[in-house]
């Protein structure tokens, strides 16, 4: 216990002696907390649109000044031919054609049905989805606008017809920003712990110094145990940053309760600083670290559901996040942040990562040798 | 005086094919100064990392201080100073910090540490650099300052690894007047070197060759059997046979 | 010339005696490829969804059974209560209930009119529109075969086509995006640590007396990360082609000069970050904060650029990865030519010479 304590206030001086650590915890968190939301923003408002009308008629004229009276979509290109408005497409000015064929509203009338044709620039999934979606509704909208308009009345609610209502929970205001500050926030967590926790016993194999502690009689857990509990602290103080900046920055305010979210933070670190400390078992110098530590958070970070959904990764891909607690993280963040949940909702995450917790750290007690 | 501390037989150290120790054997009594000569890469190193706990050996047997350094590791090192090739003090601590976390970690209570510390820096003229860092002392006070540090807590057994390498001959001379003290205070004193003139000042030698033991006495017995004036031609003697030459 | 062939030598040597290194250098971009390139997709696919049956009808039932049997929707929970709803939603994984009105079958067909409500999770709202449009469709393609007797008058019917990338495979956004990220990591980061190294262990003294011209010496440090950058290029095309299914749609030769150009520019960045610091952390770092970071959030493969405040999307011009990632997109997805990117080619063209310039009459031949 002793011993502990001279680890961990030698381990603190030199902590505060470096610059570079203390920037770290201290100032990226704003620097990225106010950075990353605007940068990583998906949410799709400006779809560019090229439009190819071939009718000219009042009634594409109509859907047209519809289409671009929405806000998603900005009509950057008008094109005489579908070929022409490909090349925009090619150049980047448009994500998305609408073809008007000629005859349409002549078709409309007479045939009693019309086609229009949507050609999406799919390289980028969500912007295509997006897109395409709110291109369709338009038309649906505007399909009923006209229906309603050019039908007589007695035959207007012959046909059996669903109505259906549809509401957005815990973002009604379908703010990205919402959605991603409580993400990044983990993701600021997983560099700090997974970098400090890393490089820092790599630095004293590489100065030398670790092998004046192997020959002490100080135990292999006290050791690491001295290595991860000031990370740990730092880990929560940028997370208490974190918070206060999305409170007043952001105006995110966390509907679930804070206490739980530093509780997870808690055992989350621990596991995080089990990572960190298992690469700098492995690796014998700084640049070895940095590489296995940044390849590690790439995929900690990338299939934590940060950026793109859990739920559409194959199957093999949804295992990988079982042992990646980042990914339990950022879903217990907007859990509590965004919806509320409580402690029962996360007790089978909490459980998981501490269970990772304990095997990383095991696993770096184990690995790290004081003999070789 | 006559308790052996260390005692190593027939111990050796493979890794693949190569053997780095071969079947070494002799016995260090308490308060020695044991002088561990060889050139380099004959197998120094791997000896004394073996002793401290470091390395498993592959076969033979040794005791330090009384344990088994297969089996007793934990317990050699309650028991032990060591000073490695590497320099081994924090840069980014001050002098007075890294006494007291070496201190701390050998379990030496606060009062303890508090009270050897005045001392030991007057003893070593450090009282105005108390405060600074470690990074901004001259080599030769650094290394004056791990050895303080690696015997501060009164080991039976301090291990030093070529402890003297790149210091000028003055503060070499003020290091050995520090080892001098420490092996009267009882402490056995296990040292590598280079350096021949500071075979002299060792009770025994032994000087390796290979891996092997080739030759162990009092520096005056050597040269004698060796019809040697001084210790460098006692060592070239042996060392000129050497396969294993420099790295 | 011989020094020189002597000088880029021993740099090979440095990168193959560091086996865990080389190791880490070859597979990692092998590894995020395949990870990356399947795992990240923006299809929604058996998202999990609660059902509130007011009705209990055939209708209802039928729409369930269609929702259930699309690729996109799991029935994966029952509800009884209005209040369950929540429970479902805070629980996690449910992203939407589909709430039935009591006599949900009579109402449609004796009034023509039924309501369904659609609630999403939309803590990610990007998901939560997609999945509501997709649980829509479905209902109105029920809807529609309802009333095949009587014809709906006066029908838009929108065709939609997914232009390069019909199955909406998130490899055809990622593979040229990854592709920029590992080349500018390795050749950055890798050069300019290669370069501070010599500095942090003094062995650039001895190279700073050698008769080597300074030009050289540079040169000699960057061709080995050239070259493992292009084995790079090479495998990544081939992961992409041969596994993820990316097709290599325009010229090989103009795709491979274009990455030739990109780990040039990124070369030289790394001779200037060496330039700058003269510790292997430091240059690390700098690599990782001031390098990964605006590649991955501005380069435009995560995160649209046009989506962003004003201020970053000037900012995200000075970032080659942007300009890479583009001109990949074009030749190697789109099919287009040199004639389609020539003003990105342009751009790196330009970083490349500035940063080679700057560091090589930054480059001290003599130490302080």
């Amino acid at each position: 216990m002793n011993q502990l304590l001279f680890l961990l206030e030698k381990e603190f001086r030199q902590v505060f002696r470096n610059p570079a650590i203390l920037r770290s915890v201290l100032v990226m968190p704003f620097i990225q907390l106010l950075v990353f939301p605007f940068a990583a923003n998906y949410e799709v408002k400006n779809v560019l649109l090229s439009i190819v009308d071939h009718d000219h008629s009042s009634y594409s004229k109509k859907f047209i000044s519809k289409i671009t009276s929405t806000g998603y979509f900005k009509l950057t290109d008008y094109s005489p031919s579908y070929n022409k408005a490909m090349e925009a497409i090619e150049s980047d000015k448009a994500d998305l054609i609408i073809e008007i064929p000629p005859g349409f509203e002549k078709e409309l009338v007479k045939e009693n049905k019309s086609k229009m044709l949507l050609a999406v620039n799919a390289v980028n999934g969500t912007k295509a989805n997006l897109g395409g979606a709110y291109a369709v509704n338009i038309i649906r909208d505007f399909n009923q606008e006209i229906q309603v308009e050019w039908m007589t009345f007695p035959s207007f609610n012959a046909i059996p017809a669903i109505e259906i209502t549809s509401s957005n929970w815990y973002n009604p205001t379908m703010n990205y920003k919402d959605f991603m500050v409580p993400g990044i926030l983990v993701t600021l967590l997983t560099m700090i712990g997974t970098f400090l926790s890393a490089l820092n016993i790599v630095q004293e194999k590489e100065i030398g110094t670790i092998e004046q502690i192997n020959v002490s009689p100080i135990a292999k857990s006290t050791f690491i145990l001295g290595k991860l509990i000031p990370f740990w602290i730092m880990g929560l103080v940028t997370l208490t940053i974190g918070l206060l900046v999305s409170r007043f920055f952001y105006q995110i305010v966390s509907i679930g309760n804070i206490g739980l979210i530093y509780l997870f933070a808690m055992v989350f670190l621990l596991a995080l600083l089990g990572v960190g400390l298992l690469i700098s078992t492995f690796a014998e110098t700084q640049t070895q670290a940095t590489f296995v530590g940044f390849f590690v958070m790439m995929i900690f970070m990338l299939l934590g559901g940060l950026y793109t959904s859990i739920d559409s990764m194959p199957e093999w891909a949804k295992w990988i996040t079982k042992i990646n607690p980042v990914a339990y993280f950022i879903e217990v963040m907007r859990m509590i942040v965004l919806k509320g949940s409580g402690f029962a909702a996360i007790k089978y995450h909490l459980l998981s990562v501490l269970g990772l917790a304990v095997v990383f750290n095991s696993w770096a007690i184990w690995n790290y040798r004081k003999r070789s | 005086m006559n308790e052996p501390v260390i005692i190593a037989n027939k111990l050796t150290k493979r890794f693949g094919d190569f053997t780095a120790t071969n079947e070494i054997s002799f016995e260090v009594k308490k308060g020695e100064i044991f002088g561990f000569l060889g050139a380099n890469g004959a197998g120094k190193t791997t000896a004394i990392r073996m002793f401290c706990g470091l390395l498993l050996p592959s076969s033979g047997s040794a005791t330090v201080a009384g344990f088994d350094v297969f089996k007793q590791t934990e317990l050699i090192k309650q028991n032990i100073g060591y000073m490695s090739q590497k320099f081994s003090l924090y840069e980014d601590l001050t002098v007075k910090e890294n006494i007291r976390f070496y201190a701390g970690i050998y379990g030496m209570s606060r009062r303890l540490i508090k009270e050897k510390t005045g001392p030991l820096l007057k003893q070593l003229n450090l009282l105005s650099e108390a405060n600074m860092l470690v990074k901004s002392l001259p080599l030769g006070w650094k290394q004056k300052l791990a050895f303080s540090v690696a015997v501060f807590h009164e080991p039976k057994v301090v291990f030093l690894d070529e402890p003297t390498g790149g210091v000028d001959p003055i503060t070499r001379r003020e290091f050995w007047n520090l080892i001098f003290q420490a092996a009267e205070r009882g402490i056995t004193v296990f040292v590598t070197t280079h350096y021949m003139d500071e075979a002299e000042y060792c009770n025994r030698v032994s000087i390796m060759v290979d891996g092997k033991i080739e030759a162990l006495d009092t520096p005056r017995k050597l040269k004698q059997s060796f019809n040697a004036l001084s210790m460098d031609e006692v060592f070239l003697q042996l060392a000129r046979g050497a396969k294993r030459a420099g790295d | 010339m011989k020094q020189f062939i002597i000088f880029v030598q021993k740099e090979f040597y440095h990168i193959f005696r560091d086996r865990k290194s080389l190791l880490i250098i070859i597979f990692m971009p092998i590894v995020q490829i395949i990870l990356f390139g399947f795992a990240l997709t923006n299809e929604i696919k058996d998202s999990d969804i609660a059902i509130l049956d007011n009705a209990k009808d055939g209708a209802s039932g039928e729409i369930i059974r269609r929702l259930d049997a699309s690729r996109y929707f799991n029935a994966a929970r029952y509800l009884h209560t209005q209040g369950e709803i929540e429970t479902a939603f805070k629980t996690g994984k449910i992203r939407l209930v589909v709430v039935f009105q009591p006599g949900f079958r009579a109402a449609l067909l004796h009034n023509n009119h039924a309501q369904l409500q659609l609630i999403a999770d939309a803590t990610d709202p990007n998901t939560a529109t997609t999945i509501t449009n997709y649980a829509a469709s479905i209902v109105r393609d029920y809807q529609s075969d309802l009333n095949l007797l009587v014809q709906t008058p006066y029908l838009i019917t929108p065709q939609i086509r997914m232009l390069y990338n019909p199955q909406l495979k998130g490899a055809y956004n990622f593979v040229p995006g990854v592709m920029a990220m590992i080349l500018i990591l390795i050749s950055a980061m890798m050069t300019s640590v290669a370069i501070v190294r010599e500095k942090e262990i003094n062995t650039m003294e001895v190279l700073l007396v050698s008769p080597l011209k300074p030009f050289l010496f540079i040169l000699s440090k960057a061709i080995p990360y050239m070259f493992l950058s292009l084995v790079n290029v090479t495998t990544i095309l081939i992961v992409s082609v041969s596994l993820l299914e990316v097709p290599i749609k325009g010229s090989l030769l103009l795709l491979m000069a274009e990455a030739l150009l990109f780990i040039t520019t990124s070369v030289s960045l790394g001779l200037l970050i060496s330039n700058v610091t003269n510790s292997q952390q430091t240059a690390l770092m700098i690599s990782l904060m001031g390098l990964l970071l605006p590649t991955l959030l501005l380069g435009g493969f995560m995160f649209p650029i046009e989506s962003m405040p004003r201020p970053l999307q000037v900012v995200s011009n000075l970032v080659p990865s942007k300009w890479f990632f583009i001109i990949v997109k074009n030749v190697m997805i789109k099919g287009l030519g040199f004639k389609m990117v020539w003003k990105e080619t342009l751009i790196l063209f330009g970083m490349a010479l500035f940063f080679l310039a700057v560091s090589i009459t930054k480059f001290k031949t003599r130490l302080a």
